[in-house]
Formats: structure tokens, C-alpha cells, sequence
């Protein structure tokens, strides 16, 4: 390991609170790092990268990063709030020997503007794969999401990870998770050693999850689309991260969906939730969009209506024979937890 | 659910249950598979469907017994009535028949999604998009699949060209060599005077982005109908060119204008 290296330069963080404490953890961590490998884990304020913290930490040091927000999870994990796109990224790789990247940060299509979406998804995820390539790193988990390949009334059920990716000729809203995929598939190629795995999951759900299906699922009123309920798939973020981590363990390179072999149509998960739906009428196609763009309705975008509309079911059985995974949270224990949230 | 599980309650009998649950069907612990079918609503349905099926189309089947128990099989039909109550009461036949009763997915056209209602309640009762890409993993599956290859150019036909098979496509064979799957020929026989269709409102179908809008009663007709199943075809798996595909698809559309013309013989007259 080499934590100390010569040319270590100061992290341009932007939590200068945060310093005092950083260098008491960057101490300890160095310690730690001589008989741990080191992982770099981005998006570590979200609860997926907690869940995957939680059961890579015992055998490996962990370094957090996420440009949202800082994120503390305990003294012995150093934890940075960086934007990617800042020359003081490359600091971290300089301070830290990292064996693996664990790139689960992304801000989600619910969030922020399309341009600071592409800024961070996109260009970001591209400096954190150059600079995987430049430090040598040889083992790289990219999330993705079942988002890409849109949703379309043509779509046939279980998608494989060879189906063309759509969403982007359906919405410019997706553009920037369809741009990270390709730019992640052009790494995997032209730089085989940086074993990239491309992680593409049903919708993750379950407790601390904040995206649009779980705030949705919370929720005591949720908007359908009137005369439509699309098969969904769900896996909880409990089984989501063991995904992760044995993606992480083996590291074979490729493309995965991830996701389980049960099915539920939107409109029974909702009443299973304990949720009461909210009809929003669906034809003609101009007026939904019209409604939920005047209620801007973050929980229901407009440009994500056509998953609510038409089924994006897909196949994970590749990644599960390869990598030897079974999802072992069934959908009434997982829809439970949100009708009980309710009570 | 609570809706379904009272509807389920009230209309389907223990001896439906009993008769359906037999049949395996890979659903996942709510109910569903992939495609949207779900065990519940398909029960309801298809005791609700018993007295249409058996009270007002008079539904007469021969041959059925040709449906093989197990393993993919492709049953291949003339297409007509504007409705999808062709693929229905093929379905219901097989999924009720005494000795080895199937569930039956029929294959449905591009634009059945796309409608409000009815796209998903087609699917809960089993019925799957129309895509190659389907067809072919249920047939992997061991599924028994309904086909119309006429598609809309079946459906959409005018009464003044009832029971003139129209183009077929040349999908199912090529599927039915590569999965190494015998096809049942079906003539069916009265789903063309259901709703019989005078003329059609093409711009207003291309208004409403719809394959057609006929102008027929605002009603569906009381025919006698009838399902006359032939024996297995069999194509061997061979490198065919197109054209050589093209002879196999006539091949089965004259069986099946054999089994219409046997259907047409028999009745005595349209509402008998």
C-alpha cells in the first residue's frame, strides 16, 4: 500500500469543518490500509452505498466520496464532499491506493437541472474512469439503471442486457443515464483492465430510499396513469447491496440487469403499500403531461410517465448464474414495510 | 387483493379453481409473470367468459384433443371480428378442456397496449404483445401460444371479404423450425358476423393513430361459432431461403382454409 505517497496534495473539499476531523480519519485509515485493500465508494450519502459500506467495511478500508452532501459513517472511514468535475478529485487517488471504485453516485432524474445532470452523471463518471485507468485500479462497479431502455409499448418482457437502450429516443430527460452507460461500455472495452461490471437494477426500493418508485410507494396518495398499470419489478436495497458487493467480490467484467424473478403490476404494489391511487387521465397522451408538468409533481415527472404507462420487465438471470445471486426479500415483505410506515 | 379476492370468491367456482390451478403456469408469489399474466383475474374472467362462451357464441369444438399436454406448441388461426373474441374463445377452449387443460397465450397486435383498459386486462388473462422476442422465450418455456398472422389485416377485414384469408407473416414458421415446434392449424368460423364491418374510417384511424375504425353495429352479434383444430405440422429446422419459408406458411394457411370450409359446411346458418 502507498497511502504516503510523496506528491500527496491537500483535498479541496468543500467542508472545511470537516478538515479537523478528515485528518484524524485519513490517520486512522492509513493505519487500517496496511492490512486492508482500499475502496473507493462515491454516492455515499445515498442508502445503497450505506447498505454496501456496512458489508464491505470489515474487510476492506473504505473511502466515501459524494458530490451531494458529506456523509458520516464512522471515525475510521474518511468521507469527502467533492465534485468530480474539480481538479482536486484526483487527490484522493493520489492520497489513497485504491484497489477498487464502487460508482454508485448519480443524481437521480428527479433531481436538479438536465445539464447539472449530465455535468455530474456523465462528465463525472468520466473523470472517475480516467483516473481508474491512470491510478491502475483493475476493478470498477458502475450502477446503472433498468431506466435506459425505456419504456415503450413495444417493448418485449424480459430484456436482456442486449436490447437496444431507448429511453433517450423517448425523453432528452434520460439522456444523461443513457450517455453514462455508453461511456461506461466505451471504458469497458478500450480499457479491459479497469474490469468494469455495469450494474443495470429493477426499481431498488426499501428503507432510506428516496427515489421516485420509493416516494411513490411511501406516500398516502400516488398518482397513476388512468386505464394502465404497468408490470414493475422491485428489489430491496437490502438485496441490491449484496448484489454490489458480490459484483465487487468477483469482478467480471460485463453488462447485468439486476433484478428478481417476481412481478407485480404498479397499481397492486400501490394497494399492497396501503396507497390511494390517484387517476390521472391518460389520453390524450399531451394531457398527463400537461397535469403533472402544471403540479410539478417531482414524485411523477412528466418525462418518466411512460414507465407508468407501458412495462420495462427485464432479465437478470445472466448476472444471477454468473455471479451466483438470489434476491431473499419477497415483494409482500418489501410492500409490508411501506403499508406499516402508513399505520 | 381485496377486490379481486372478493370477485375471485363470489364467481369462481371450486371446480374452475381446481381445474385451473392444475394448470402450470411460472408466476412469481403475487400472482404475475413477466408478461402481465395474473392467476386471479384470469379465474374471474374466464367464469365470467363460461356462459359467453357457452350460452351466446354456442362454441363447438373438434380436434382439440390435437394440442399436445405438454411442451411448446403453435396454434395458428384466421383472424376476424375487429375484437380480439377470436383469441379469447380459442383460449378458453383449451384452458377448459376435460383431458389436459392448457393456458393459452395469444398474441396480440402492436397497438393493444397502447389502449387504456384493454391493454392490461389482455394481459392479466394472458394474452402478450405480438413480438418475435416473446414468442420465442415462452416457447422456450414450453407455452402454448395462439398466433393470428394475418394481424391486423384479419381483424380489420370487411364483411364482404369474410373468411378470405389475407397475407400471412412469416414469423411462426421461422420460430416454429428454430424451437423445433409443431403447429396446430385452426379454422374458426363465426367470429366474422360478431361484428360485422361495413367499411372503414381510414383518416380517422390514422387521426387517432389506430389500425382501423370500422363502421359496424354498435353491437356484437349472437353468431354460433365454431373451432375446428387440425392435426400437428411439423418443419424440420433447415438454412430455408425466404421463399421456401413463404411455401411452408401456405402450406398451413391451406390447412387452414381447409378447416374453415369444413366449418362452413357444417353450420346451418349463421345465429343456429
Amino acid at each position: 500500500m502507498s497511502t504516503q505517497k510523496k506528491n500527496t496534495k491537500n483535498m479541496s473539499t468543500e467542508s472545511k469543518s470537516h478538515d479537523k476531523k478528515n485528518a484524524t480519519q485519513k490517520t486512522s485509515a492509513r493505519k487500517q490500509s496496511k492490512i486492508k485493500k482500499t475502496v473507493l465508494v462515491t454516492g455515499a450519502a445515498g442508502a445503497l452505498a450505506q447498505q454496501v459500506i456496512n458489508r464491505l467495511r470489515d474487510e476492506y478500508q473504505i473511502i466515501a466520496v459524494d458530490f451531494r452532501k458529506l456523509s458520516y459513517h464512522s471515525d475510521d472511514i474518511p468521507s469527502y464532499k467533492i465534485d468530480f468535475n474539480k481538479r482536486g478529485f484526483e487527490d484522493i487517488f493520489k492520497q489513497y491506493d485504491f484497489e477498487s471504485v464502487i460508482h454508485l453516485g448519480r443524481i437521480s432524474s428527479a433531481e436538479e437541472t438536465r445539464m447539472s445532470r449530465y455535468n455530474a452523471n456523465v462528465l463525472g463518471t468520466q473523470k472517475l474512469l480516467d483516473l481508474s485507468h491512470k491510478y491502475g485500479i483493475n476493478n470498477v462497479i458502475v450502477l446503472s439503471t433498468y431506466h435506459v431502455y425505456g419504456a415503450s409499448p413495444y417493448n418485449p418482457a424480459l430484456l436482456d442486457e442486449t436490447s437496444p437502450l431507448k429511453a433517450a429516443e423517448l425523453t432528452m430527460d434520460l439522456v444523461d443515464s443513457v450517455e453514462l452507460e455508453n461511456l461506461a461500455n466505451i471504458y469497458l472495452w478500450r480499457y479491459p483492465d479497469l474490469n468494469i461490471t455495469i450494474l443495470r437494477p429493477c426499481n431498488i426500493v426499501g428503507p432510506g430510499v428516496r427515489n421516485t418508485i420509493s416516494s411513490l410507494l411511501s406516500s398516502k396518495y400516488a398518482p397513476t396513469m388512468m386505464g394502465f398499470s404497468p408490470i414493475m419489478q422491485f428489489i430491496h436495497i437490502d438485496d441490491m447491496a449484496d448484489a454490489v458487493t458480490l459484483a465487487h467480490k468477483q469482478s467480471i467484467r460485463g453488462v447485468y440487469n439486476v433484478a428478481t424473478n417476481d412481478w407485480v403490476s404498479y397499481q397492486d404494489a400501490l394497494e399492497y403499500c396501503g396507497c390511494t391511487e390517484i387517476p390521472i387521465p391518460s389520453i390524450p397522451p399531451i394531457l398527463p403531461k400537461v397535469i403533472t408538468s402544471l403540479l410539478n409533481l417531482k414524485m411523477f415527472p412528466s418525462y418518466l410517465l411512460n414507465y407508468f404507462k407501458y412495462p420495462v420487465v427485464i432479465n437478470g438471470e445472466n448476472f444471477n448464474k454468473t455471479f451466483g445471486f438470489k434476491a431473499k426479500r419477497p415483494l409482500k415483505e418489501i410492500f409490508r414495510n411501506y403499508r406499516e410506515l402508513k399505520d | 387483493m381485496s377486490l379481486k379476492s372478493f370477485l375471485k370468491e363470489k364467481l369462481v367456482s371450486k371446480e374452475l379453481n381446481d381445474q385451473l390451478d392444475k394448470i402450470e403456469n411460472p408466476v412469481g408469489t403475487l400472482g404475475y409473470d413477466p408478461w402481465g399474466f395474473n392467476t386471479d383475474t384470469n379465474k374471474i374472467v374466464l367464469s365470467l367468459f363460461s356462459s359467453v362462451y357457452h350460452k351466446y357464441f354456442r362454441v363447438e369444438t373438434s380436434g382439440i384433443e390435437n394440442i399436445p399436454d405438454t411442451g411448446p406448441v403453435l396454434i395458428i388461426a384466421n383472424h376476424s371480428g375487429q375484437l380480439p373474441i377470436d383469441g379469447t374463445l380459442i383460449g378458453y377452449a383449451i384452458s377448459s378442456r376435460e383431458k389436459s387443460p392448457r393456458l393459452a397465450r395469444a398474441m396480440i397486435e402492436r397497438f393493444f397496449p397502447t389502449v387504456p383498459f384493454l391493454g392490461n386486462f389482455l394481459n392479466q388473462v394472458g394474452a402478450v404483445l405480438g413480438d418475435p422476442v416473446n414468442c420465442a422465450r415462452m416457447l422456450e418455456n414450453g407455452e402454448a401460444i395462439v398466433v393470428f398472422p394475418e394481424g391486423i389485416r384479419g381483424s380489420g377485414k370487411l364483411y364482404k371479404d369474410r373468411y378470405q384469408l389475407k397475407r400471412f407473416g412469416n414469423g411462426f414458421v421461422h420460430l416454429a423450425m428454430k424451437h423445433n415446434t409443431p403447429i396446430i392449424p385452426v379454422g374458426v368460423v363465426g367470429c366474422e358476423e360478431t361484428i360485422p364491418a361495413f367499411a372503414n374510417i381510414k383518416p380517422l384511424a390514422k387521426l387517432l393513430n389506430i389500425p382501423y375504425v370500422p363502421v359496424a353495429l354498435p353491437f356484437i352479434l349472437p353468431a354460433k361459432v365454431r373451432l375446428n383444430f387440425g392435426k400437428p405440422i411439423h418443419f424440420s429446422n433447415e438454412d430455408l431461403t425466404e421463399e421456401q419459408v413463404t411455401r411452408r406458411v401456405e402450406k398451413v394457411k391451406s390447412a387452414i382454409n381447409g378447416l374453415i370450409a369444413k366449418g362452413l359446411n357444417e353450420r346451418e346458418g349463421i345465429f343456429e
